[in-house]
């Protein structure tokens, strides 16, 4: 049975002029090129971001530095913060989206293929609209600044009495367009897993990759959309003279928090339900079980996706809501953590009795395991209000969501990197090379983000450009610098590791670690229609019963 | 490792699927329709929380008079759309052409009702989005939905426009039935507006 | 406007005494061994209900992560595919009801427990009575600095609290009302309570009771700008009578003039009034922090320098070597002017 794909006229290598080739990318609708799209610009963008936090640790190595002046370290993390979640992490989430759930679901290409272009310019056009803000905001301080108010930019710091010139106004519009390329690209994924699963895929039988992009879409599509009403506010507040944010005037600062957390939070829970999917895909297939207890992991995901929407406020307990308000949320908040725990559980519980290969992206899964153990500890104690209200705006909070953030997302994504790169690119990438950058990052990661608590139980705040020695927070901030440097080169030993195997890795094949879900039984890299013929599937591992067809799993669904 | 699945035939079962899914194009404007009620949302929840908290300037009880006429072409274009969209699904495309042309006149009318309000409150009655937090949430508010409206017109001018050049036909009701969906929300949001701002507001 | 104090310091006006008494206040300064700002360190009732709801959460969550970590440890190690495996896939296990029974059920119990703890604490926090004798004060805050204003007791002052010790048995503890005149900012000494945030048009309140004497550091905890890092905290927990004796020096109106009127006199016909008040001469700006016992403060701008005659000559000569991005403009004035200005400030006792 022939196990190539049939050429298309235009697929030989190297006979097409770059003008051509770069034409094809530019107006693909295919969804897998779109990922790949989606994934490249946010590895640009890490880089980018990466240099911006590097900048910050080196001003922060010792108390009272003069690396950077206050004004640029205030646009150093206002620009860290946006980029990495709105140009890093949103993209890449869902380039991986883009690229697989077609594939898991089988089906030929996205709900909408055009819409999915058009989001992924959209996302792209917001990135560059925001760094264009250094060049083209004229400020107080000369020719071209980036913002500065923080990647939340509480009112009344945006109004234009405290931020003059335009640098605010490049965050808002570059949040606003590329606001609308996340919601397009939600409803593609809602559509299509929806609309477009293969005969005999029930959403009781879909990979819970699909399942968790599936809730992330519709919290999405929930959260993302106050973000942009409150930046239109901002705009009109700004520009047309309104008073939405204007204390002055009667209006409220408060609000304006309200508005930006009801979309912040979700939007936390928009960033891990994915890294969850990975998870959820990458640690069945290394310990050679499926996942443990699918019904409960989707109803944890569904009952995450609620809960998310009713906790925003725990942002907000130093700000005075009273002390009813404050309960409410520390209930909610402390509610939440219940399903996310029994994930946790049931990870673990598929490891249990199974058999165990530690290929890189394994290390990754294992260490977001632990590390999300720990930030959804940290967590815990946040959400106790009283608590919180030393430890919040600390860099006990930053250290939290880098936990978060880099611990659980990026070690995940990393992980999704290994594991389905032979399938993107048809090589396999070197194992050795892998695990070194697994250590040197999981070192790195540690030696920053652990300590990085301390200095905030010893009462430093968050965004300072320096700090007063005698506080006790030195050592701390020292280490906490170092340890990016271990970071630094496990991503760029990631990168080599990447290009290099794409250019001379060993051939993948389809399968290369005898997994069960229906990307598998594809070329690597697939075809552009996908499937020759659409599957038919008859359990949640459709492999597993055609390499098992006198045990398959629907005797036991 | 067994052959891959895009290359093994398959039996497909003999009976047919047990269940057909929805359209695609359902599914996506319920999406839409629900992305675009949580930005209204937000401005609904911003207007009732700064109700009687200008400081100065016109109140809302002062100007505004509800628009009860223009409500009444407003939500009258909510059926002559089913109407429109019915008779498409019937075969019937001159029917549906007068149809989806009343639509379009009663939102038109809708936008005029909007637009001589406005011009009152603004050069008759002083209001304006900088005025106070009344004007600027109102304005925005309405004007949020006027927006909406304008853009749903165009949409549907440009089926007007298709229907005229004959492309329009029976098959593509299930399209046309997409817009409308986005139509009745349009619709939906106004009697929310309407409530907050001419009925709870005053 | 008289203190409430003891009448005893009455027509003791003596500048050397007032200098005396109110130094007292610099012996106590008692650093916990780890950092000043250390959050487990308290010193005042609310930081220590927190201290003790925060070792609470933390033995629980600590407990889970003991048990999950070990769990995670073991299976990672027990069942690691061996070399000698021999290629069959291990039992698939799809999932025990009881099992997720358990691990929903406990959870919960937890969430209970710590929630309960938590609210006990929010209510005794945030609904406390506020007793008679407590000391009320204003806190304004200000891109990048703090004011200060005792509506009681008729002071006025900027970036350095003063407030008395607090007896458990008898307490007399202050009431801070919270306001802003510009952005958002948040009053945070960690080892006497926790942060509360300065929202303009959103007052709030917090109070503290400080049981030991001495000086306790913090600082701004909410993004306010550029010099957001050096809106530094100093409050002074003094003895009662240390605390009176400010009071009283602090509602004496400037002296002024003499030697240094050159000086007053450029304060006066230049800029500085427009943003300053000297109670008892033409300034009386409010942009800029009150003046009028400049010499009573340990440090200048908000805690970012020592209150030494280079310092403030420094400072007015141009601010931004000292704090950039501070909305002090840099005065443009000659060496003659700064000399005999920083004179006069020096006698602002």
């Amino acid at each position: 049975m022939s196990t190539e794909s049939i050429p298309w006229p235009s697929a030989t290598a190297g006979s097409r002029s770059f003008v051509d080739t770069l034409h094809e990318w530019v107006t693909t609708v295919d969804h897998k090129r779109l990922g790949l799209l989606y994934i490249a610009y946010a590895l640009v963008f890490l880089l980018i971001g990466g240099i911006e936090a590097i900048v910050i640790r080196i001003q922060l190595i010792r108390p009272h530095n003069d690396f950077v002046s206050p004004q640029v370290f205030n646009r150093m993390f206002t620009m860290h913060g946006t980029t990495m979640i709105f140009f890093v992490v949103m993209p890449v989430l869902f380039g991986f989206a883009n690229y697989l759930i077609p594939l898991m679901v089988g089906a030929r290409d996205m709900a909408f293929p055009r819409l999915n272009a058009f989001s992924f310019w959209m996302t792209a056009f917001g990135g560059l609209v925001l760094y264009f803000s250094l060049i083209g905001a004229n400020g107080l301080y000369g020719a071209g600044n980036a913002p500065d108010v923080g990647w939340f930019a509480y009112a009344p710091l945006t109004s234009q009495t405290f931020s003059l010139g335009h640098s605010t106004d490049f965050w808002t519009l570059a949040l606003l367009v590329s606001g609308f390329g996340s919601v397009g690209t939600a409803i593609n994924i809602i559509a299509t897993i929806v609309c477009l699963r293969c005969p005999g895929m029930t959403l009781a039988k879909m990979p819970l990759f699909a399942w968790l992009n599936l809730v992330m879409a519709g919290l999405v599509i929930l959260a993302v959309s106050p973000l942009t009403a409150a930046q239109i506010m901002l705009l009109v507040d700004r520009y047309l003279g309104g008073h939405f944010f204007d204390t002055q005037a009667g209006g409220s600062a408060v609000i304006w928090m309200h508005f930006f957390w009801i979309f912040g939070h979700p939007e936390v829970y928009v960033l891990v339900l994915p890294a969850f999917a990975f998870a959820s895909e990458i640690i069945p297939v290394f310990s050679r079980k499926p996942i443990f207890g699918y019904p409960v992991m989707v109803g944890a995901t569904v009952a995450i996706g609620f809960i998310s929407m009713s906790v925003w406020a725990h942002h907000m307990f130093t700000v005075g809501m009273g002390a009813a308000a404050n309960t409410f949320f520390v209930i909610s908040t402390m509610a939440i953590a219940v399903p996310t725990g029994i994930k946790i559980f049931n990870w673990l519980a598929t490891m249990w009795g199974g058999k165990l290969e530690f290929k890189t992206a394994m290390l990754f899964c294992v260490a977001f395991l632990f590390q999300f153990l720990v930030a959804g500890l940290t967590g815990v104690m946040l959400s106790a209000a009283p608590f919180n209200w030393q430890l919040g705006n600390s860099y006990f909070v930053v250290a939290h969501f880098h936990y978060v953030i880099v611990g659980a997302i990026l070690f995940t994504l990393f992980g999704a990197f290994y594991y389905w790169f032979p399938k993107m690119s048809g090589k396999m990438y070197s194992e050795t090379v892998g695990k070194l950058h697994f250590w040197l990052f999981f070192i790195g990661f540690h030696l920053t983000f652990d300590f990085m608590h301390i200095p905030g139980l010893l009462g430093m705040p968050r965004r300072i450009y320096t700090y007063e020695p005698g506080r006790g927070w030195d050592t701390w901030n020292l280490i906490v610098t170092i340890g990016v440097f271990f970071q630094a080169a496990g991503i760029l030993v990631f990168l080599v590791n990447l290009l290099w195997s794409y250019y001379r890795g060993k051939p993948a094949g389809s399968d290369p670690w005898d997994a069960w879900t229906l990307e598998w039984s594809t070329n690597s890299p697939p075809p552009a229609y996908n499937f020759a013929l659409i599957p038919t599937v008859e359990s949640r591992r459709p492999l597993w019963d055609l390499k098992h067809p006198d045990d398959p799993d629907w005797k036991y669904e | 490792m067994s052959a891959p699945l895009n290359a093994t035939a398959l039996t497909l079962p003999a009976q047919e699927l047990a269940w057909k899914p929805p359209s695609r194009g359902r599914v996506g404007i319920y999406a839409l329709i629900a992305a675009e009620s949580a930005i209204f949302t937000i401005f609904v929840v911003a207007y009732l929380f700064y109700i009687g908290k200008s400081l100065s300037g016109p109140m809302p009880r002062e100007v505004l008079s509800p628009p009860i006429f223009y409500t009444v072409c407003l939500l009258s274009s909510s059926l002559t759309i089913h109407f429109a969209t019915t008779t498409l699904r019937g075969g019937r495309v001159r029917s549906f052409a007068a149809w989806l042309l009343l639509t379009i006149a009663l939102g038109a009318i809708f936008l005029y009702g909007t637009a001589s309000e406005w011009h009152r409150l603004i050069y008759h009655d002083g209001l304006t989005v900088t005025t106070n937090l009344f004007g600027t949430t109102y304005f925005s508010l309405v004007g949020l939905h006027g927006f909406h409206v304008i853009v749903g017109l165009v949409c549907l001018c440009i089926v007007m426009a298709l229907t005229l050049f004959g492309l329009v036909k029976q098959e593509y009701a299930e399209r046309v039935e997409v817009l409308s969906l986005y139509w009745h929300f349009v619709d939906a949001v106004w009697i929310v507006v309407f409530t907050v701002v001419y009925v709870i507001g005053r | 406007m008289q203190s409430r104090g003891s009448n005893r310091w009455h027509g003791l006006r003596s500048p050397i005494l007032l200098c005396v008494c109110c130094s007292t206040t610099a012996v106590a300064d008692r650093v916990s061994p780890l950092s000043p700002t250390n959050i487990f360190a308290p010193a005042s009732t609310p930081a220590k209900s927190i201290l003790g709801l925060s070792l609470f959460v933390l033995a629980v969550t600590g407990a889970i992560f003991l048990v999950v970590f070990t769990l995670l440890l073991y299976s990672v190690v027990k069942f690691r595919k061996r070399k000698n495996d021999d290629g069959r896939e291990p039992p698939q296990v799809y999932g025990s009801n009881q099992v997720e029974l358990a691990w929903t059920v406990i959870p919960v119990l937890i969430v209970v427990a710590l929630f309960m703890a938590t609210a006990r604490v929010i209510a005794s926090v945030q609904k406390t009575a506020r007793p008679e004798n407590a000391i009320e004060v204003i806190a304004i805050g200000h891109q990048f600095w703090w004011e200060y204003r005792y509506p009681g007791l008729g002071v006025v002052t900027a970036n350095e609290l003063h407030v008395p010790v607090s007896d458990t048995n008898n307490p007399t503890p202050t009431l801070i009302t919270l306001l802003s005149a510009d952005t958002d900012h948040s009053f945070w000494v960690p080892r006497l309570a926790g942060k509360t945030d300065l929202i303009p048009n959103h007052p709030n309140s917090m109070w503290i009771d400080p049981h030991e004497i001495g000086v306790y550091l913090g600082q701004c905890a909410q993004y306010c700008g550029t010099q957001h890092a050096k809106m530094l905290l100093r409050v002074y927990v003094q003895s009662r009578e240390d605390f009176d004796c400010w009071v009283q020096q602090q509602t004496l109106p400037s002296k002024g003039g003499g030697r240094a009127s050159a000086g007053q006199h450029i304060f006066e016909t230049t800029a500085c009034i427009s943003c300053h008040t000297v109670a008892g001469s033409a300034a009386n700006g409010r942009f800029g922090p009150d003046l009028t016992h400049l010499m009573s403060r340990d440090t200048i701008a908000a805690g970012v320098a020592t209150n030494t005659p280079e310092h403030l000559r420094q400072w007015i000569q141009n601010p931004d070597a000292i704090k950039p991005g501070s909305l002090m403009p840099a005065m443009q004035l000659s060496d003659q002017e700064l000399d005999a200005l920083t004179a006069y400030l020096e006698t602002l006792h």
